[in-house]
């Protein structure tokens, strides 16, 4: 069962967007990319019939004219040259350069990628291997030493840069292959009996594709960047015009005409710019462009949409007299208001121009030392709702409306230093997941002692590490001092749902909130963790509020019963009436999908059910 | 057993090799007839899933044999699984997992029939035909799996494993991803196809009341073995070994008075 | 931990003798008599007889694996033998050029690593304009060659400002403001390229670890905001961005060559492009040696910091 977090499934994934295409031409930076990486190609085949001059021509008369005053449209450089020609000219080199590299290092990489993750084992070891000395190989000393020593040919060095790049390739390819055959789909396909070639045609080219794409564009970006260096180092002929070369030349002058570094810098920064910014567009087009909003950015949406209150409920008042003076409000009537009082909350997530309400106006009760089930389904809101009660919400969500109150005490609103002190002491929260719910770079311990002394600052480290230890006695751990100093990876799912629990009742909060806290474990496990959550309960007399979607954890359980569906409470009582005499519809729907009372299905056919 | 349509005898399977080396089936042996279900019930870690997978060849076997058919299917070649295609599919847990993201229903549903080489034209109808069959608009095909909800999308995936009319159909866990409600419908959904087609189904499952809903015959898995198997009935109400009084004991019922008898019968075992 | 280690270890010395060998052999290759007809190349009128006598001189006649061990075991005992040009010995020559491509390296690296977690940090903690300023810094820097960057620096805080020395190398023990005023420009020019990717690097990782099921549960226990992210948040993200640095520090050593040229530095990168136009393949090698050494370095000991960080590394 997936945790119903935001209500909104992301359509995540990395196939390619039929829309793709179309999202690209909507964006002007992309179209201005690629039309000035046409004009480059265009220039780099065509460039004898497009030279004003002959690039290397010397006009004496003309050295170091400015630009935009002589025939020399874009100036003369300090031999005499038109610098517009010899850029017009250099633009072969560059690109063929660029294509060159590119395509050794896609090739090479992605296929070698593809057998090594396809295949995995010796292929993947000996890939992985080359790909790593390749990586250590000083590419650039490589390059200058062929240049120098070997005296090959521009082309030949970009060849081996194409080589020398080529592990990107091969890592990303391997990477993603991998993911791909581990997905469902692929067995499914292999059950179909598609033949190898097909499944990485169907299924593998699919998914590579796009970041293929993306990497191959940043990369002809660097092959431009470091064949103009190269050339800008003098490690090219001197008789073919480049861009790198003009570079030199402009630097060599540049106390005279420090204006000439610009035309080679320009051609060279938006051609390189344009590879990148394509790049960027098809991941932007693919992933969407995050920017995390600032916290006024935040307040801005909020008050827009739903207005100032659900700011102060979402993000917390800035000044403390709101929140003290309903403190001082409440507390006079101690006692006489249930432990934990959630009325009318709304919960909402910003959309591109209007908020979507995931929870309508949810109101829950529970007394002291009482145990109220929360059940839906995917979807329902019932996560939602306990994570506005902790104040954990995702980050984008809005709390449009309503009140949340522990113990007579207004939690919304609290400024977050506030709402720290009251977690853990006050409440505790044991979550869903027990594996992904530990710091996998902390021990046990580590952690416990972590949130037991931000509970208790006046604790010291000692007696911390004694009361996790005590705890993790307590919630049936046989060796605690080993379970303390293990790592997460090192425990079992049951084991380390124990160590969740009694992190979260180490400080003897009045109420624990626990969101399916059964829901990943074994059927044994599972009921061996509710007994635990039962004695604890009534030794310390908690509140307790459960979220589940399965009606044995609240029969096993729970007094009280919420029954909630798309973000509405539908049905609440005492869990003996709501199971034997449901008032709502739904409920009634729920309750029949039960496949408890059934009879077996034996060899014989058995009567169908109405 | 003769007129088994599915024999497994003896199955040992284990992963990795030399010191990593990890058994996960111990002497598995189970038969399956033609249009039954066979349950096979166990926790995580129990050696189901690599039992389901091995049946279907995605896992190799180490010891012992898989017949189907009266054919030894233990270690087919890629023609061979491909023939096989055709009498023996497959459906898994995760239904967003199991359909490709990015191509539309009728691509997935096309890819079995394409690999059996069936013309384009004929594949259409044969879909077209299977869309009704799990009672889904055939206007979807045109659309991404990835605009389904989970229990369209394991309808999407019956859908799949029907393509080729196979007599046998691996459930690997296909509700436990689901809604309730959305669950109970897609074992109906089950349920109806086998009483039409005769299909026989191995389903893996670690919910007892799925199982009992489900299946014929039950077989309980336990760290690699099969610790017993026998009639739905007699195995989910008066089992024999310990691990199934146990494993049916800390099962959950949704009716309080009942589960507090189970908690007390479950504190009694110990 | 210390099989982890002794793995770690056993893959960078592969990876060193793997990639020397390489080297090698693309400088050998062209065989003893054409190496030996280049470095006469003055004396062109050098007869055949001449240029054999140079070759058997300088030991190239003999099979290149035969060259190649030899060589390698000097290289284990710290001789890189001697320059084909001067017959210098190549250590000494390479001596007074390693501290400034070094502090070219470290100066870069440290300067990477501050701005990075300062950038990555705040990004994706603060958001808003940090996190534009960074996006926006990521497609520039991709798309900016560093050299023209290095120019651009030149020409602004250099030769504008007057800030900063143009070009010349100042040693640490002559000065320590001096040296740091000598390195800084080249560095920052080496710096901001891997900011933008070790930063962009970091703050991925930072949202991606702040959205993990366990920050929500050490934020119900109680736990200060500010000790989420920088003892929980930036541990678990710190593992990935420490593995592009790694990636980064090889671009630097590239970058180190160009730069050293455009701020007249005279480090290893300008000495392996001297000797190279001289045909002296010991001190290219030597310079070669260098920089894999580093590279190897640097992966070991990312390697072991990324054990230290992330303990489930260290099993597998």
């Amino acid at each position: 069962m997936s945790a119903d977090l935001t209500g909104t499934a992301s359509a995540a994934g990395t196939g390619g967007r039929p829309g793709l295409v179309r999202h690209l031409l909507r964006s002007p930076l992309a179209i201005g990319s690629i039309l000035v990486i046409l004009v480059a190609i265009v220039l780099a085949i065509a460039e004898e019939w497009l030279t004003p001059f002959p690039p290397n021509s010397v006009q004496i008369q003309l050295t170091n004219a400015p630009p935009f005053t002589t025939d020399y449209l874009l100036g003369g450089d300090k031999f005499g040259r038109d610098i517009l020609s010899r850029l017009i000219a250099g633009s072969r080199g560059a690109m063929v350069g660029v294509l060159i590299v590119v395509s050794i290092s896609v090739v090479l990489g992605v296929v070698t990628g593809l057998i090594a993750g396809y295949y995995g084992k010796l292929f993947d070891s000996l890939g992985s291997w080359g790909a790593a000395v390749l990586m250590a190989v000083p590419g650039i000393i490589v390059l200058i030493a062929l240049y120098t020593l070997v005296d090959a040919s521009m082309e030949v060095a970009m060849a081996v840069l194409g080589v020398l790049s080529s592990p990107s390739f091969f890592w990303l390819t391997r990477t993603l292959t991998r993911g791909v055959k581990s997905e469902l789909y692929v067995d499914a396909a292999r059950v179909s009996g598609l033949s190898d070639a097909r499944i990485v045609g169907r299924h593998v080219l699919i998914a590579i594709r796009a970041p293929i794409i993306i990497m191959t564009s940043f990369l002809a970006g660097t092959a431009l960047a470091v064949q103009a260096g190269l050339e800008f180092l003098g490690l090219s002929d001197r008789q073919r015009p480049s861009w790198g070369g003009m570079l030199t030349d402009a630097f060599a002058n540049i106390y005279r005409a420090g204006w000439q570094l610009i035309w080679p810098g320009l051609a060279l920064g938006l051609v390189m710019a344009a590879f990148v910014l394509v790049g960027n567009a098809v991941r932007d087009a693919l992933q969407g462009t995050y920017v995390k909003p600032s916290r006024r950015a935040r307040r801005r949406q909020i008050v827009q949409l739903l207005g100032d209150a659900a700011v102060t409920r979402t993000l917390g008042t800035r000044a403390a007299p709101m929140a003290a003076g309903s403190e001082r409000q409440d507390s006079g009537r101690p006692g006489q208001e249930p432990l934990l009082v959630i009325e009318e909350l709304r919960i909402a997530y910003p959309r591109e121009t209007d908020s979507r309400e995931v929870v309508h106006g949810v109101s829950v009760q529970v007394e002291a030392g009482q145990v109220v089930g929360l059940v839906g389904e995917s979807g329902s809101g019932k996560t939602q709702t306990v994570f506005a009660a902790l104040g954990v919400l995702p980050e984008e969500a809005i709390i449009a409306g309503g009140s949340v109150r522990l113990d007579g005490r207004e939690l919304l609103g609290l400024r977050p230093a506030e709402l720290v002190a009251v977690r853990g002491t006050a409440m505790g929260y044991v979550p869903q997941e027990p594996m992904s719910n530990l710091d996998p770079s902390f021990t046990v311990g580590a952690q416990l002692v972590h949130g037991i002394r931000a509970q208790r600052p006046e604790m010291g480290r000692r007696q911390a590490r004694h009361l996790a230890m005590e705890m993790l006695a307590r919630v049936g751990i046989h060796e605690p001092k080993r379970t303390f100093a293990s790592y997460p990876h090192e425990i079992s799912g049951g084991m380390a749902q124990r160590v969740l629990i009694a992190g979260a009742v180490a400080c003897e909060p009045k109420l624990l909130i626990a969101d399916e806290p059964t829901t990943a474990l074994d059927v044994t496990v599972q009921a061996e963790i509710l007994d635990l959550l039962r004695d604890l309960q009534r030794e310390r007399q908690m509140g307790v509020l459960l979220v589940t979607h399965n009606f044995g954890v609240v029969a096993d359980l729970c007094d009280r019963v919420v029954v909630m569906r798309e973000g509405v409470v539908v049905e609440h009582g005492a869990v003996a009436k709501v199971f034997h005499d449901p008032q709502h519809e739904y409920t009634r729907m729920l309750l029949d999908a039960i496949l408890d009372d059934v009879a077996p299905r034996s060899s014989v056919p058995r009567e169908r059910r109405g | 057993m003769s007129e088994s349509l599915l024999e497994v005898n003896h199955l040992d399977v284990v992963y990795g090799r030399g010191r990593s080396a990890k058994q996960a089936l111990h002497d598995v042996s189970i038969a399956i007839s033609a249009g039954e279900t066979l349950g096979l019930v166990g926790e995580s870690g129990s050696g189901k899933t690599t039992l389901g997978r091995t049946v279907l060849g995605l896992v190799p076997a180490s010891r012992g044999s898989i017949v189907f058919d009266g054919t030894d299917i233990t270690r087919l070649d890629r023609r061979g699984r491909r023939r096989l295609a055709t009498e023996l599919q497959a459906v898994f847990q995760d239904p967003y997992s199991s359909l490709n993201p990015s191509m539309t229903v009728s691509d997935i549903l096309v890819e079995p029939l394409i690999a059996q080489g069936v013309k384009r034209l004929d594949a259409d109808e044969r879909i077209r035909q299977l869309m009704a069959s799990v009672s889904l608009p055939p206007d979807s095909l045109t659309r991404y799996a990835r605009e389904f909800s989970g229990g369209q999308r394991q309808r999407i995936a019956i859908a799949r494993a029907l393509a080729l009319d196979p007599r046998l159909i691996v459930c690997d866990e296909p509700v436990s991803a689901l809604d309730l409600t959305t669950q109970l419908r897609v074992l109906d959904l089950l349920i109806e196809i086998q009483e039409r087609t005769g299909v026989a189904y191995l389903f893996i499952t670690h919910d007892l009341a799925v199982v009992r809903y489900m299946s014929h015959r039950v077989a309980v898995m336990h760290q690699g073995r099969i610790v017993e198997t026998g009639d739905t009935g007699v195995v989910t109400e008066r089992p024999e070994q310990e691990y199934t009084k146990r494993l049916l004991v800390a099962n959950l019922v949704a009716d309080p008075e009942e589960q507090a008898r189970r908690r007390q019968l479950r504190w009694a075992l110990g | 931990m210390i099989g982890y280690l002794a793995r770690r270890l056993a893959t960078g010395a592969f990876v060193f003798v793997a990639v020397t060998a390489l080297c090698f052999l693309l400088l050998y290759v062209r065989g003893g008599e054409a190496i030996a007809r280049s470095l006469l190349g003055s004396q062109s009128d050098a007869g055949p007889e001449f240029v054999a006598a140079k070759a058997e001189a300088l030991g190239l006649n003999r099979p290149i694996p035969e060259q190649y061990v030899d060589w390698f075991i000097g290289v284990i005992t710290g001789d890189l033998g001697r320059s084909f040009v001067s017959n210098v010995e190549v250590t000494a020559i390479m001596a007074t050029r390693i501290p400034i491509t070094l502090s070219l390296v470290a100066v870069s690296l440290l300067l990477t690593v501050i701005l990075s977690v300062a950038l990555g940090v705040g990004a994706a903690t603060r958001g808003g304009l940090v996190d534009r300023v960074l996006q926006l810094l990521a497609v520039a820097v991709r798309a900016i060659p560093g050299y023209w960057l290095a120019l651009v620096l030149v020409l602004v805080f250099a030769l504008g400002l007057r800030l900063f020395p143009a070009t010349g190398y100042v040693p640490i023990t002559t000065s320590f403001g001096g040296w740091l005023a000598s390195i800084f420009l080249p560095s920052i020019a080496i710096a901001i390229g891997n900011v933008a990717s070790v930063g962009t690097q970091l703050r991925g990782a930072m949202l991606d670890v702040l959205r993990q099921d366990y920050v929500r549960t050490l934020r119900s226990r109680g736990i200060s905001e500010r000790a989420i992210v920088f003892r929980h948040a930036l541990r678990n993200a710190a593992a990935p961005a420490f593995t592009v640095l790694s990636l980064e520090v090889i671009g630097t050593l590239g970058g180190a060559v160009i730069v050293e040229r455009i701020f007249a530095l005279p480090g290893l990168g300008n000495l392996a492009l001297t000797s190279g136009v001289l045909g002296d393949i010991p001190v290219v090698l030597g310079v070669v040696v260098f920089m894999v050494v580093v590279v190897v370095v640097v992966n070991v000991l990312v390697d072991i910091i990324n054990g230290l960080l992330t303990p489930k590394a260290r099993v597998g």
